[in-house]
Protein backbone atom coordinates (compact mmCIF):
# COMPACT_ATOMS: atom_id res chain seq x y z
CA UNK A 1 0.00 0.00 0.00
CA UNK A 2 1.88 3.40 -1.19
CA UNK A 3 1.94 5.62 1.40
CA UNK A 4 1.44 9.51 1.98
CA UNK A 5 5.07 11.41 1.67
CA UNK A 6 3.67 13.79 4.43
CA UNK A 7 3.99 10.84 7.00
CA UNK A 8 6.69 8.73 6.17
CA UNK A 9 10.29 9.94 6.61
CA UNK A 10 9.93 10.00 3.47
CA UNK A 11 13.51 8.95 3.16
CA UNK A 12 13.99 5.95 0.17
CA UNK A 13 17.19 4.25 1.19
CA UNK A 14 18.33 4.73 4.62
CA UNK A 15 21.40 3.41 6.16
CA UNK A 16 19.68 2.43 9.65
CA UNK A 17 23.11 1.46 10.96
CA UNK A 18 24.42 5.21 10.81
CA UNK A 19 21.72 6.10 13.25
CA UNK A 20 23.34 5.25 16.34
CA UNK A 21 20.72 6.78 19.02
CA UNK A 22 18.51 4.12 16.66
CA UNK A 23 20.73 1.16 17.10
CA UNK A 24 21.93 1.45 20.55
CA UNK A 25 18.12 1.66 22.17
CA UNK A 26 17.02 -1.13 19.37
CA UNK A 27 19.57 -3.59 20.91
CA UNK A 28 19.16 -2.43 24.25
CA UNK A 29 15.02 -3.64 23.42
CA UNK A 30 16.06 -6.92 22.35
CA UNK A 31 18.53 -7.82 24.82
CA UNK A 32 16.35 -7.11 27.26
CA UNK A 33 13.61 -8.86 25.37
CA UNK A 34 15.82 -11.85 24.80
CA UNK A 35 16.84 -11.99 28.43
CA UNK A 36 13.82 -12.38 29.37
CA UNK A 37 12.98 -15.51 27.30
CA UNK A 38 16.20 -17.54 27.43
CA UNK A 39 17.57 -16.16 31.26
CA UNK A 40 20.79 -16.33 30.33
CA UNK A 41 23.05 -13.19 29.01
CA UNK A 42 25.47 -14.45 26.93
CA UNK A 43 22.80 -16.67 24.94
CA UNK A 44 20.71 -13.47 24.46
CA UNK A 45 23.31 -11.06 23.48
CA UNK A 46 24.23 -14.00 21.09
CA UNK A 47 20.82 -14.42 19.32
CA UNK A 48 20.56 -10.33 19.00
CA UNK A 49 23.41 -10.77 17.62
CA UNK A 50 22.78 -12.81 14.93
CA UNK A 51 19.26 -11.54 14.30
CA UNK A 52 20.92 -7.60 13.85
CA UNK A 53 23.12 -9.11 11.32
CA UNK A 54 20.63 -10.94 9.47
CA UNK A 55 18.50 -8.23 9.33
CA UNK A 56 20.80 -5.04 8.31
CA UNK A 57 22.16 -7.24 5.21
CA UNK A 58 18.51 -6.34 4.41
CA UNK A 59 17.88 -2.57 5.81
CA UNK A 60 17.65 -0.75 2.44
CA UNK A 61 13.84 -2.41 1.85
CA UNK A 62 12.80 -0.65 5.16
CA UNK A 63 12.05 3.06 4.68
CA UNK A 64 10.57 3.36 8.56
CA UNK A 65 12.47 2.54 11.27
CA UNK A 66 9.54 0.90 13.00
CA UNK A 67 9.72 -1.30 9.87
CA UNK A 68 13.31 -2.46 10.71
CA UNK A 69 12.12 -3.02 14.36
CA UNK A 70 9.31 -5.09 13.52
CA UNK A 71 11.61 -7.16 11.22
CA UNK A 72 14.37 -7.60 13.60
CA UNK A 73 12.27 -8.69 16.55
CA UNK A 74 10.35 -11.24 14.24
CA UNK A 75 13.81 -12.85 13.54
CA UNK A 76 14.81 -12.53 16.79
CA UNK A 77 11.70 -14.41 18.18
CA UNK A 78 12.35 -17.08 15.65
CA UNK A 79 16.16 -17.37 17.02
CA UNK A 80 14.53 -17.55 20.52
CA UNK A 81 12.22 -20.56 19.91
CA UNK A 82 14.40 -22.70 18.64
CA UNK A 83 16.58 -21.88 21.42
CA UNK A 84 14.08 -22.49 23.94
CA UNK A 85 12.60 -25.85 22.00
CA UNK A 86 16.22 -27.54 21.62
CA UNK A 87 17.40 -26.98 25.22
CA UNK A 88 15.10 -27.04 28.12
CA UNK A 89 17.32 -26.52 30.53
CA UNK A 90 17.34 -22.66 29.50
CA UNK A 91 13.84 -22.49 31.19
CA UNK A 92 14.34 -21.94 34.74
CA UNK A 93 11.34 -22.96 37.38
CA UNK A 94 12.01 -20.31 39.78
CA UNK A 95 11.64 -17.42 37.39
CA UNK A 96 7.85 -18.79 37.08
CA UNK A 97 6.52 -18.39 40.55
CA UNK A 98 3.35 -16.25 41.35
CA UNK A 99 4.69 -13.39 43.76
CA UNK A 100 1.79 -12.74 45.60
CA UNK A 101 3.07 -9.81 47.70
CA UNK A 102 3.00 -7.76 44.31
CA UNK A 103 1.60 -4.67 44.98
CA UNK A 104 -0.61 -3.91 42.03
CA UNK A 105 -1.58 -7.52 42.58
CA UNK A 106 -5.19 -7.48 43.87
CA UNK A 107 -5.91 -3.42 42.09
CA UNK A 108 -5.66 -5.22 38.30
CA UNK A 109 -7.92 -8.41 38.62
CA UNK A 110 -10.05 -7.71 41.25
CA UNK A 111 -11.13 -4.44 40.45
CA UNK A 112 -13.02 -5.09 37.24
CA UNK A 113 -15.15 -6.76 39.67
CA UNK A 114 -17.18 -5.73 42.57
CA UNK A 115 -17.18 -8.11 45.60
CA UNK A 116 -19.87 -10.74 44.34
CA UNK A 117 -17.33 -11.11 41.42
CA UNK A 118 -19.62 -9.52 38.56
CA UNK A 119 -18.70 -6.32 36.56
CA UNK A 120 -18.15 -3.17 37.89
CA UNK A 121 -20.18 -1.32 35.35
CA UNK A 122 -17.54 1.46 34.34
CA UNK A 123 -15.26 -1.52 33.64
CA UNK A 124 -17.63 -3.62 31.39
CA UNK A 125 -15.87 -4.83 28.51
CA UNK A 126 -16.95 -2.89 25.28
CA UNK A 127 -15.96 -4.05 21.76
CA UNK A 128 -12.41 -3.60 20.46
CA UNK A 129 -11.81 -2.44 16.78
CA UNK A 130 -9.11 -3.62 14.81
CA UNK A 131 -6.45 -0.95 13.81
CA UNK A 132 -7.77 0.66 9.97
CA UNK A 133 -4.67 0.90 8.64
CA UNK A 134 -1.10 0.02 7.76
CA UNK A 135 0.04 3.07 9.51
CA UNK A 136 -2.38 2.55 12.39
CA UNK A 137 -1.16 -1.14 12.74
CA UNK A 138 2.50 -0.16 13.08
CA UNK A 139 1.70 2.54 16.03
CA UNK A 140 -0.76 -0.78 17.39
CA UNK A 141 2.18 -2.78 17.61
CA UNK A 142 4.15 -0.35 19.20
CA UNK A 143 1.75 0.11 22.41
CA UNK A 144 1.36 -4.16 21.92
CA UNK A 145 5.11 -4.38 23.16
CA UNK A 146 5.05 -1.64 25.49
CA UNK A 147 2.39 -3.70 27.25
CA UNK A 148 4.42 -6.63 26.53
CA UNK A 149 7.07 -5.13 28.55
CA UNK A 150 4.78 -3.59 30.76
CA UNK A 151 4.01 -7.01 32.48
CA UNK A 152 5.64 -8.61 35.43
CA UNK A 153 8.62 -10.48 34.13
CA UNK A 154 7.02 -14.10 35.01
CA UNK A 155 3.80 -13.11 33.51
CA UNK A 156 5.25 -12.12 30.65
CA UNK A 157 7.39 -15.30 30.26
CA UNK A 158 4.63 -17.62 30.81
CA UNK A 159 2.28 -15.58 28.10
CA UNK A 160 5.04 -15.50 25.40
CA UNK A 161 5.70 -19.38 26.11
CA UNK A 162 2.33 -20.32 25.46
CA UNK A 163 1.46 -17.59 23.31
CA UNK A 164 4.91 -16.99 21.43
CA UNK A 165 6.60 -19.87 21.13
CA UNK A 166 3.35 -21.69 21.10
CA UNK A 167 4.20 -24.56 23.99
CA UNK A 168 1.19 -26.57 25.80
CA UNK A 169 0.64 -25.40 28.94
CA UNK A 170 1.57 -29.01 30.02
CA UNK A 171 5.14 -28.72 27.95
CA UNK A 172 5.12 -25.64 30.00
CA UNK A 173 5.04 -26.97 33.68
CA UNK A 174 6.93 -29.73 32.49
CA UNK A 175 9.93 -27.53 31.29
CA UNK A 176 9.31 -24.97 34.23
CA UNK A 177 8.08 -27.67 37.23
CA UNK A 178 5.01 -25.52 38.01
CA UNK A 179 1.26 -26.87 38.77
CA UNK A 180 -1.27 -26.86 36.02
CA UNK A 181 -3.00 -24.42 38.47
CA UNK A 182 -0.22 -21.70 38.97
CA UNK A 183 0.36 -21.64 35.24
CA UNK A 184 -3.54 -21.19 34.65
CA UNK A 185 -2.93 -17.96 37.51
CA UNK A 186 -0.18 -16.51 35.41
CA UNK A 187 -1.66 -16.52 31.90
CA UNK A 188 -4.85 -15.18 33.50
CA UNK A 189 -3.07 -12.35 34.79
CA UNK A 190 -0.66 -11.84 32.09
CA UNK A 191 -3.75 -11.64 29.74
CA UNK A 192 -5.66 -9.24 32.11
CA UNK A 193 -2.85 -7.14 32.12
CA UNK A 194 -2.17 -6.99 28.76
CA UNK A 195 -6.34 -6.40 28.26
CA UNK A 196 -6.18 -3.49 30.09
CA UNK A 197 -3.18 -2.22 28.98
CA UNK A 198 -4.23 -2.12 25.62
CA UNK A 199 -7.51 -1.08 26.79
CA UNK A 200 -6.55 2.01 28.20
CA UNK A 201 -3.46 2.98 25.59
CA UNK A 202 -4.94 2.18 22.58
CA UNK A 203 -8.68 1.48 22.37
CA UNK A 204 -10.01 3.97 24.73
CA UNK A 205 -8.13 6.54 22.36
CA UNK A 206 -10.15 5.71 19.48
CA UNK A 207 -7.15 5.11 17.63
CA UNK B 1 -23.92 -20.28 38.37
CA UNK B 2 -20.29 -18.58 38.29
CA UNK B 3 -20.47 -15.15 38.62
CA UNK B 4 -18.44 -13.05 35.73
CA UNK B 5 -14.72 -13.26 37.61
CA UNK B 6 -14.82 -17.33 37.48
CA UNK B 7 -16.31 -17.41 34.14
CA UNK B 8 -13.57 -14.88 33.46
CA UNK B 9 -11.06 -17.43 34.93
CA UNK B 10 -12.62 -19.84 32.67
CA UNK B 11 -12.68 -17.94 29.56
CA UNK B 12 -8.63 -17.99 30.03
CA UNK B 13 -8.38 -21.10 30.26
CA UNK B 14 -10.32 -22.09 27.39
CA UNK B 15 -7.66 -21.42 25.76
CA UNK B 16 -5.28 -23.35 26.96
CA UNK B 17 -7.08 -26.86 27.02
CA UNK B 18 -9.79 -28.83 26.94
CA UNK B 19 -12.40 -27.95 29.40
CA UNK B 20 -14.47 -30.64 30.79
CA UNK B 21 -18.01 -31.22 30.14
CA UNK B 22 -19.65 -29.59 33.21
CA UNK B 23 -17.58 -26.74 33.01
CA UNK B 24 -18.25 -26.43 29.42
CA UNK B 25 -21.83 -26.43 30.79
CA UNK B 26 -21.84 -23.63 33.28
CA UNK B 27 -19.24 -21.47 30.75
CA UNK B 28 -21.77 -21.57 28.06
CA UNK B 29 -24.70 -20.74 30.26
CA UNK B 30 -22.94 -17.83 31.69
CA UNK B 31 -21.47 -16.73 28.85
CA UNK B 32 -24.95 -16.56 26.51
CA UNK B 33 -26.56 -14.55 29.19
CA UNK B 34 -23.64 -12.48 30.22
CA UNK B 35 -23.15 -9.65 27.12
CA UNK B 36 -19.67 -8.04 29.34
CA UNK B 37 -18.45 -11.45 29.26
CA UNK B 38 -19.31 -12.26 25.65
CA UNK B 39 -17.17 -9.03 25.01
CA UNK B 40 -14.41 -10.13 27.35
CA UNK B 41 -14.77 -13.53 24.97
CA UNK B 42 -13.70 -12.34 21.88
CA UNK B 43 -11.16 -9.79 23.07
CA UNK B 44 -9.33 -12.52 24.72
CA UNK B 45 -9.86 -14.07 21.06
CA UNK B 46 -8.27 -11.10 19.56
CA UNK B 47 -5.39 -11.00 21.90
CA UNK B 48 -4.66 -14.37 20.82
CA UNK B 49 -4.55 -12.71 17.08
CA UNK B 50 -2.43 -10.08 18.01
CA UNK B 51 0.15 -12.42 19.78
CA UNK B 52 -0.11 -14.66 16.87
CA UNK B 53 0.12 -11.71 14.32
CA UNK B 54 3.22 -10.17 16.40
CA UNK B 55 5.15 -13.48 16.05
CA UNK B 56 4.22 -14.56 12.65
CA UNK B 57 5.70 -11.09 10.87
CA UNK B 58 2.27 -10.94 9.39
CA UNK B 59 2.94 -7.27 10.17
CA UNK B 60 6.07 -7.13 8.37
CA UNK B 61 6.89 -4.72 5.59
CA UNK B 62 5.74 -6.73 2.56
CA UNK B 63 7.97 -5.15 0.00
Amino acid sequence: MPLQPTITESIQHPDWSQDQVFMIELRQQMIKFATLQLSDQHLAEDAVQDALIGALKNQQTFTRQSALKTWVFAILKHKIIDLIRSNSRLVSGSSLQINDDEDDLVEVWDQPFNSRGHWHLSEQPTPWQQPADSLAMDQFWLIFETCLNALPAQYSKAYMMREFVGLTTQEICLQTNNSENSLNVLLYRARMKLRKCLQENWFDKGA
Amino acid sequence: MLNCKKNTELLSEAQDRKLNLAETVRLKVHTTMCSACRVFDKQLQQLQGFSNDFINERHTPKE
